[in-house]
C-alpha cells in the first residue's frame, strides 16, 4: 500500500477489491489442526490467516489467579512479526493487550464457567497474516477451538464487522478500507440465543448509519455461523464416515 | 412440543434441540423452556429427556470411579497425581502404607516416585476440594508392566460394550488383562507384546468407530483374523 487511492468505492457500488457493499470476503475454516492442543481452529478470512489453540480446563498457574466459584478464561491475542508489511515487534503491544481483553470478554458469556470452579482455560490466538478485521476472525476461530476442546458452550460465538467508507455503509472492511474509511463497527453474536457479546465502534456514524451497520454485520455473522457449524461438523463427520466404510 | 433433531444427528453447541415439555439431559441446557446442546455430539431422546452423547469431552472426577494416573509430585504426606482431568488428585501416604505415616520412618519417594503410574479409586470429590484417591482395595496400586493407551473419556462406555460384552470379548481373544480407567486411560497387560498390541489396535479401532452399529461383531472378526496371523507366524518361527 503505497499511495492513497482516489475512490474506495465506485459509482456502481463496487469496492477496491471488487466486492459489493454487502459482500463478505471468502472465509475458510478448519477445526482440529493442532494435535498438541486440547482444541484448535484455523481461519482464513480474506487475507487474514489466524491460528487458535485452546488448552484446558486445567489447573490454574499461578494458583492465586484461580477463582473458587468459576473457571477462569485467559486469552492471548498475538500478531506474528511477519503478519504485517512492516515487521511488528513480537512483544505484546498496547493494542494486543486490549484486543486480548476484548476477545476474552466476547467469548466469556458463551462458556459455562461455573461448572468447573478453580480451573482455567487458555486461548492462544496467533495472527499469521493480518488484513483488517482480525479481532472478528479471531473470535470466530477461538469459539470453534473452545468447542473442539470439548468445553460446554451456550452457543458458538461469531463475529463480523461493518463500517463506512466514503458515504456508504459496507460489510467486512479490509485493511485499506479500515485505515482510509470513516468508521468500523465490529459485532460478535451468539446466533441461536440472539445475544450480542461484542459491539464496538471506531469512527463517526449517524444513528441511522449505525443501525444499518449493526444489522448488516449481524447478517454477515449469520453467514459465517453457517460455515462455522459446517467446519465443526466436517471434522466429526469424517470420523463417522471413515467408520462406516 | 416439537423436537428439532433426528435420532443420532450430529449437533453443535448452541443448537436448538427441543421445546416445551422435555428435560435437559447430558450435555444440554435449558433456557426459557427450550433445550439447547452444549457440546458437539449425537442427540437422542430417552422418554422425556434429551441427551447429547459428546464426541469430545474431558474427565470429571466422581467418587467410586477407577482411574489410572501419573504421579507428578511427591509431597510431605502424600502424592499429587495427574488423572487427566481439570483437577489434580491427591493420594495420602497413610492410605498407601496402610498404617499411620511417620515422616522420620518412611521415605515416600521409595514407595511411589514422580512418573510412576497407578491404578486408583476416587475416594471423594466435590466442587470445593480436589479429588482424593485411594489404593486400599485389591487390584489397585502401582503399575509394574503393560501398555498404556489414551482414549477420549466419553468413549470408555463403548469400549466396555453392553454389559461388558466388548471388553470381555477382547480379553478372551487376546488373553490380556485390561483395566479401563474411567478417565480415558487404558492399561493392557498380556503374556507377550503381540497380544498387547492386538488389544491396543482393537481399542483404537473402537474409539475411531464408536458411533457405528454392529461394532462388536466386526471387532471380533478382526481380532480373530489377526490372532490367527500371529499364531501362524509363531508356528513358522518354531519350524
Amino acid at each position: 500500500m503505497s499511495e492513497k487511492p482516489e475512490k474506495l468505492i465506485d459509482k456502481k457500488g463496487i469496492r477496491l477489491d471488487g466486492r459489493k457493499a454487502d459482500e463478505l470476503r471468502p472465509v475458510k475454516l478448519e477445526v482440529g489442526v493442532i494435535p498438541n492442543a486440547d482444541g484448535s481452529a484455523y481461519i482464513e478470512h480474506g487475507k487474514n490467516k489466524i491460528l487458535v489453540g485452546v488448552f484446558g480446563p486445567r489447573e490454574m498457574h499461578p494458583k492465586h489467579l484461580s477463582q473458587t466459584d468459576r473457571m477462569v478464561l485467559r486469552c492471548r491475542y498475538h500478531m506474528a512479526p511477519f503478519s504485517v508489511q512492516e515487521r511488528k515487534s513480537p512483544a505484546p503491544s498496547r493494542r494486543e493487550v486490549e484486543l486480548s481483553k476484548v476477545i476474552r470478554e466476547a467469548l466469556e458469556p458463551s462458556v459455562f464457567t461455573d461448572l468447573y470452579p478453580r480451573s482455567g482455560i487458555d486461548v492462544f490466538i496467533e495472527v499469521l497474516q493480518a488484513d483488517g478485521g482480525t479481532r472478528c476472525a479471531s473470535i470466530t476461530a477461538a469459539s470453534l477451538a473452545i468447542a473442539d476442546a470439548g468445553i460446554p458452550l451456550r452457543d458458538l460465538v461469531v463475529a463480523c464487522a461493518a463500517g463506512k467508507i466514503e458515504d456508504t455503509v459496507v460489510l467486512d472492511l479490509y485493511d485499506a478500507e479500515d485505515k482510509l474509511g470513516a468508521a468500523d463497527v465490529p459485532v460478535a453474536i451468539m446466533p441461536n440465543l440472539n445475544a450480542v457479546t461484542l459491539l464496538q465502534m471506531d469512527g463517526i456514524l449517524t444513528p441511522d448509519e449505525f443501525e444499518t451497520a449493526v444489522s448488516m454485520a449481524m447478517e454477515g455473522c449469520k453467514k459465517i455461523y453457517a460455515m462455522q457449524k459446517e467446519a465443526l461438523r466436517t471434522k466429526y463427520m469424517t470420523v463417522k464416515e471413515e467408520a462406516e466404510e | 412440543m416439537p423436537v428439532f433433531f433426528e435420532k443420532k444427528q450430529l449437533v453443535t453447541p448452541g443448537e436448538l434441540l427441543a421445546e416445551g415439555d422435555y428435560l435437559a439431559g447430558e450435555n444440554t441446557y435449558m433456557e426459557e423452556n427450550k433445550i439447547y446442546s452444549s457440546r458437539i455430539g449425537l442427540a437422542d431422546t430417552e422418554n422425556k429427556k434429551v441427551n447429547v452423547v459428546a464426541l469430545r469431552a474431558f474427565y470429571m472426577p466422581k467418587a467410586g470411579d477407577i482411574v489410572i494416573g501419573t504421579v507428578i509430585e511427591v509431597g510431605f504426606n502424600g502424592w499429587t497425581v495427574d488423572i487427566k482431568s481439570p483437577y489434580t488428585a491427591l493420594l495420602r501416604a497413610s492410605d498407601v502404607l496402610n498404617r499411620p505415616f511417620k515422616p522420620q520412618n518412611d521415605e515416600l519417594s521409595q514407595v511411589l516416585n514422580a512418573g510412576d503410574l497407578i491404578v486408583a479409586k476416587v475416594a471423594s470429590y466435590d466442587r470445593a476440594h480436589d479429588p482424593q484417591l485411594t489404593v486400599s482395595e485389591p487390584g489397585l496400586g502401582k503399575i509394574t508392566r503393560g501398555q498404556i493407551l489414551h482414549v477420549t473419556p466419553t468413549k470408555i462406555p463403548r469400549v466396555i460394550g453392553k454389559k461388558g460384552s466388548m471388553i470381555s470379548m477382547i480379553k478372551q481373544v487376546t488373553g490380556c488383562q485390561i483395566i479401563l480407567g474411567v478417565n480415558g486411560v487404558v492399561l493392557i497387560t498380556g503374556k507377550n507384546i503381540e497380544d498387547e498390541e492386538l488389544a491396543m489396535m482393537a481399542i483404537q479401532k473402537i474409539e475411531a468407530e464408536s458411533h457405528t452399529s454392529g461394532l462388536t461383531d466386526r471387532i471380533t472378526q478382526l481380532l480373530k483374523e489377526e490372532k490367527a496371523k500371529i499364531e501362524s507366524k509363531m508356528e513358522e518361527k518354531k519350524e
